[in-house]
């Protein structure tokens, strides 16, 4: 993979004044709630109150504990789900319904079983000429370091090649925003560390608008422009995070590792990431029981 | 709320524009042989009147509960068997699938020869059309069972009948659950088909009965309601099996 | 930290073990997974395994459970061969082996070996609230979240009073937040029962973290490319200086920088493999 020279990374505000520029991405006073479908049970309230703008071109990572709704609100964006109340727009217009101009990577590999890895980038690719798509789909295997797995079935690849697939083929759709949601949590340690460092060289060519969901605060840390830190479920906002370091970042960077300090400290833990507070608001009381027996 | 509304007033609309299609079909095409909604109705309490409804009803479950029960208690053991030890899976299989596709139906002549006119056919009968279904499920159950629970398992010194009552028939239960409820949904076809030719009562003699003895198509129709009717109990009856926690771990959220 | 070499010492001894698989339909090209591995394993230590997916990490635990035969060479415990699963080495999968068809309470007495059912009674309580899930125990797994999940397994396995815990990476299928916050527990877990745990995982923050050595090991065909004991107190901090220099000592052998990439120009990369080699 050729390098790319870093480009410098813009520095923005936490919040930035709508008025300065059009944002990519607006999310105005989104609400969601759950309603079960059996009458005992209570509606879930999962996102409360949710306002971020994104700028065209900005690596955003949502992070947050299990099931706090930041998958919910990611899909909400990839026009997936409606949400209860409140606005959420691309390019200023109302998003309805998904649109090939936002490509959503899952965590599960959406790849297609059935299909080449070369069908498979093929899939979402808009081009008149035959020959133009397939220098398209063959520029993108390329970029994700598979040349040479053209005709191969995802079966044949590990869980890491899968998923470059299937960077490969949102890519080769070019659309303006990657949604992604925990792309490399199914991944083993090496595969995803390494697959963090190729997703910001690709994403420093491409320059696309990018969400991506994560439970790893370091990998946030390492990816993003800015990081938006939810609460536990009804999540809101509690801080957004600007990380104003030149890629390619090195953790153990003491810069990083304030910055995730300080993401752990606004979720109420420590710098190992596990709870200090007497917090047991947690989804899962048994943090109470286990740390009455240590302490 | 929205959801509930939907999953009853929507069927309940199809079901209205159905009988009323029906209803006005057989008006426009003058037909006096076919019966409107209205005249299965009648049929139906005429049935009732007579005192045969009850009986019919009662005859037709009696034989598909036997015959089902008894497919049960052969196909389950048998199934987990054939599951669990790959040579008595290589050895019955061919002969199964030879078996399997062969309707039960095609049976009947055999049934009668060797069963005469009795209740004995139609639960012989429909033993034959529960027993494969039941069987290839308890076998695929088995070998679909995860290796990590086999391995646990022995890991704790579980072996032989305790691994089979522990941990085999458990994981397995939720399959072979499904596989229950595709059989009883063949025996009660083959029920009525049976009883069509071996038998003196039930649901399945009461169409043809009714078709012989005058063109009663008013009784024919009511018979074929009352199967649909029942058989959909039967089915909501083994849904609700499905809740237990026995098996909800393995079947669909 | 020498290893002792003495089999009768060694709570758990791997002696010139090699593992080949054959390949289905193609039995001229056998795949050579482990060669030559020797080690020696004290009581009650914390020995990590990590490499390379691939590497036959999980084949030298499986067969160091009695779940696999090894090609040559053989495995000890207590000083006898290992030939099947024994109810005092007790394996933990990363799929999750809890019976999801039992409660709680009932996984965790399902290896309890005890006479009277009081006393049963009592070692399941226990051992559920020492993984911290009081109050779960009439649960069904499909409930519990897979963090709480693998506190269960946890649970089923040290209530079956074994002598060897292995563990076969098992915090990999959770998220990041409830991984950090298992490895501190179990730490803390096995300071109060000193078992002896053979711990497989990929990531080698997490062997800093949790072992007494880590035992890295090469590409397949692999062999035991370094044993790196970590001689930090416990609970660690893996921002502490000595931590991060073991780590990236880890890395070092396994070829990496210490951002965990690949350091030469060396594309042979298990991701490179022709496709035929990966199954």
């Amino acid at each position: 993979m050729i390098l790319t020279a870093p480009r410098p990374t813009p520095t923005f505000d936490a919040v930035p004044h709508p008025a300065a520029f059009r944002p990519k991405i607006s999310v105005r006073k989104l609400w969601m709630t759950f309603r079960p479908k059996t009458k005992e049970a209570q509606p879930v309230h999962v996102l409360e109150d949710i306002s971020l703008d994104v700028r065209d071109g900005e690596f955003i990572c949502l992070v947050g504990p299990s099931g706090c709704g930041k998958s919910t609100l990611l899909n909400i964006l990839g026009g997936f789900l409606q949400p209860t109340e409140g606005d959420a727009s691309i390019d200023g217009r109302a998003i309805h319904g998904p649109d090939p101009k936002r490509i959503f990577i899952f965590q599960e590999n959406a790849s297609f079983p059935w299909l080449t890895v070369e069908e498979n980038v093929g899939f979402g690719v808009k081009r008149d000429s035959e020959a133009e798509k397939r220098e398209l789909v063959e520029h993108y295997i390329e970029m994700v370091g598979l040349t040479g797995f053209a005709k191969t079935f995802p079966r044949e690849l590990s869980g890491g090649m899968r998923q470059r697939v299937e960077i490969a083929r949102a890519l080769a759709a070019e659309p303006d925003v990657l949604f992604m949601d925990e792309p490399f949590g199914a991944l083993d340690y090496l595969t995803r560390l390494r697959l963090r460092q190729e997703l910001i060289h690709i994403w420093q060519r491409e320059k696309r608008t990018v969400l991506f969901v994560t439970h790893d605060v370091e990998e946030a840390v390492q990816l993003a422009d800015r990081v938006v830190v939810m609460g536990k479920r009804p999540a809101r906002i509690r801080a957004i995070v600007p990380i104003d370091i030149e890629r390619m970042r090195d953790l153990d960077d003491p810069a990083c590792r304030m910055l995730r300090d300080e993401i752990f400290g606004v979720m109420g833990l420590d710098h190992h990431g596990l709870r200090m507070s007497a917090d047991s608001s947690s989804a899962i009381q048994i943090n109470v029981a286990a740390r009455r027996m240590y302490n | 709320m929205k959801d509930r509304l939907q999953s009853i007033g929507l069927p309940l609309l199809v079901a209205i524009v159905f009988v009323t299609g029906w209803h006005f079909a057989v008006k426009v095409t003058g037909s006096d042989i076919f019966p409107t909604p209205l005249m299965v109705v009648a049929g139906l309490v005429e049935l009732a009147q007579k005192g045969v409804l009850v009986k019919y009803i009662v005859a037709s479950l009696f034989r598909v509960t036997a015959g089902f029960l008894l497919a049960v208690f052969v196909g389950i053991p048998f199934g987990l068997l054939l599951g669990w030890f790959t040579p008595l899976t290589r050895a019955f299989n061919p002969a199964i699938q030879v078996l399997r596709p062969i309707s039960p139906i095609a049976w009947i002549p055999v049934a009668i020869l060797w069963f005469g006119v009795s209740d004995v056919a139609p639960i012989f009968l429909i033993f034959l059309a529960s027993l494969f279904p039941i069987t290839t499920a308890a076998m695929a159950a088995v070998q679909n069972i995860q290796l990590v629970y086999i391995r646990a398992a022995r890991n704790f010194g579980i072996t032989g009948l305790d691994l089979f009552r522990k941990v085999v028939f458990p994981a397995a239960l939720p399959q072979i659950l499904t596989g229950l409820r595709l059989a009883l949904g063949v025996a009660w076809l083959v029920v009525v088909a049976a009883e069509m030719i071996a038998v003196n009562s039930g649901l399945g003699y009461l169409i043809i009965d009714a078709r012989n003895a005058g063109k009663r198509y008013d009784l024919v129709v009511a018979g074929m309601v009352l199967i649909g009717l029942i058989g959909l109990g039967l089915d909501l009856l083994i849904r609700q099996m499905e809740k237990l926690d026995e098996v909800r771990w393995g079947l669909s959220r | 930290m020498a290893a002792p070499q003495d089999d009768t010492r060694s709570k758990i001894a791997v002696r010139s073990l090699w593992m080949t698989f054959q390949r289905k339909g193609d039995p001229a090209q056998p795949i050579h997974v482990l060669e030559d591995i020797h080690l020696d394993v004290r009581d009650g230590e914390f020995v990590c395994l990590v490499g390379p997916s691939g590497c036959g990490k999980s084949t030298l635990l499986n067969i160091a459970g009695g779940f696999l035969k090894a090609t040559q060479g053989e495995i000890l415990a207590d000083g006898r061969p290992v030939l099947e699963p024994d109810p005092k080495r007790i394996f933990i999968f990363q799929e999750n082996a809890v019976f999801p068809w039992l409660t709680v309470e009932e996984n965790v007495g399902f290896g309890v070996k005890r006479e009277t059912e009081a006393d049963r009674k009592a070692l399941v309580s226990h051992y559920i609230e020492m993984v911290g899930l009081t109050g779960f125990a009439k649960t069904h797994p499909r409930e519990l979240s897979g963090g709480m999940r693998q506190r269960v397994e946890i649970a089923r396995a040290l209530a079956a009073e074994p002598d060897v815990l292995f563990m076969d990476e098992p915090f990999g299928a959770l998220d990041y937040l409830t991984r950090l916050r298992l490895r501190h527990e179990l730490i803390q877990i096995w300071q109060r029962e000193k078992r002896t745990v053979l711990f497989v995982t990929h990531d080698v923050e997490e062997a800093v973290q949790l072992a007494d050595r880590v035992v890295v090991m090469g590409r397949r065909p692999s062999r035991i490319r370094a044993i790196v004991p970590v001689d930090v107190p416990r609970p660690r901090d893996l921002d502490d200086p000595t931590c991060r220099m073991l780590r990236d000592e880890i890395f070092g052998v396994m070829g990496l920088d210490h951002q965990g990439q690949r350091v030469s120009g060396d594309s042979t990369g298990s991701i490179q493999l022709p496709p035929h080699l990966r199954k």
